[in-house]
């Protein structure tokens, strides 16, 4: 009776496979071309020079409506921005007991000015998970002004919230003294220009 | 008042924009406000101190915008770790 019960549902199965198999395989068929389809939309919407291009243009044009000028020519002519530390002994300005240097989509290097001591690097990013074009990262110099408003908004939490490394694991420590190199030859640079230009306006005025 | 948000491959997009003294505009504004940060945005004003130096300001609710505010600018929640690629 049982080998006769169980024969028969061996049966059953193999007639119900028979049966389903070729909807079962139609089915999984659809699945993977409705998967390849969607992800070379992806790809399509993925990456387009001329969108990206508009998009740092813009981008720029925020950052520089929200910094300081001196700010805006420093990260214009460098690539980077430099932010005074504000937890120090000394306030948040030039002279501030350490600052911190930002650059798009790699960690905020804290470092001491006085020494050019390189102290740590905060990893943090600003992952748009929505992913509006198929990427989660913003222009760089969105990038670059999320930290900046981040940092000078509330430092302690944006450095709580991030990841913190010994400096040289993702920036190249060389390549970093040689930025604070350029950071003070153009400060040196900026200062001199400005000495001129107030001796030429003294100048004109006495003339 | 205008509410700005960072998105990539984009850059700023205006959400919402009105005047804060319209009660009209103000309930615009106040629900793109609330809009983002239920979508998980930061929400920062930038701000100019009297001596000049400008910085920003993070605020969790359309109350503590300052009423004279050009801009509200909604950018991603900041996540520790960046990747190593970026070297």
């Amino acid at each position: 009776m049982a080998l006769a019960l169980g024969t028969a549902t061996v049966v059953l199965v193999a007639l119900l496979w028979e049966l389903s198999r070729s909807r079962i395989t139609a089915a999984i068929t659809d699945r993977r071309v409705r998967k390849r389809g969607s992800a070379q939309r992806v790809s399509e919407i993925g990456y387009d020079p001329g969108r990206e291009l508009r998009a740092e243009q813009r981008a720029r044009s925020l950052l520089r409506s929200c910094i300081e000028d001196e700010d805006w020519a420093m990260y214009r002519d460098l690539g980077f921005l430099r932010v005074w530390g504000g937890l120090g002994d000394r306030a948040r300005a030039a002279g501030a007991s350490y600052a911190y240097l930002i650059y798009p989509h790699r960690p905020i290097l804290a470092y001491l000015p006085q020494t050019g001591a390189l102290l740590s690097e905060y990893c943090v990013a600003f992952p748009d998970l929505s992913r509006p074009y198929g990427s989660a990262r913003l222009p760089d110099s969105d990038d670059v002004l999320a930290k900046w408003m981040a940092l000078t908004a509330d430092e302690r939490g944006l450095i709580a919230d991030a990841n913190m490394h010994l400096p040289g694991r993702q920036i190249d420590p060389d390549q970093v003294r040689r930025d604070l190199l350029r950071l003070a030859r153009w400060e040196r640079e900026r200062i001199g220009r400005s000495k001129i230009g107030r001796r030429a306006s003294d100048v004109e005025r006495a003339a | 008042m205008k509410l700005l948000r960072l998105k990539p491959g984009h850059g700023e997009v205006v959400l919402a924009e009105g005047d804060i003294e319209a009660p009209e505009q103000e309930r615009e504004l106040i629900e793109a406000f609330r809009r983002e940060l239920d979508a998980g945005m930061w929400a920062a004003v930038p701000t100019e101190s009297r001596d000049g130096r400008r910085q920003a300001e993070l605020v969790k609710s359309f109350a503590d915008v300052p009423r004279d505010a050009e801009r509200v600018i909604f950018f991603p929640r900041a996540a520790g770790g960046a990747s190593r690629a970026a070297r």
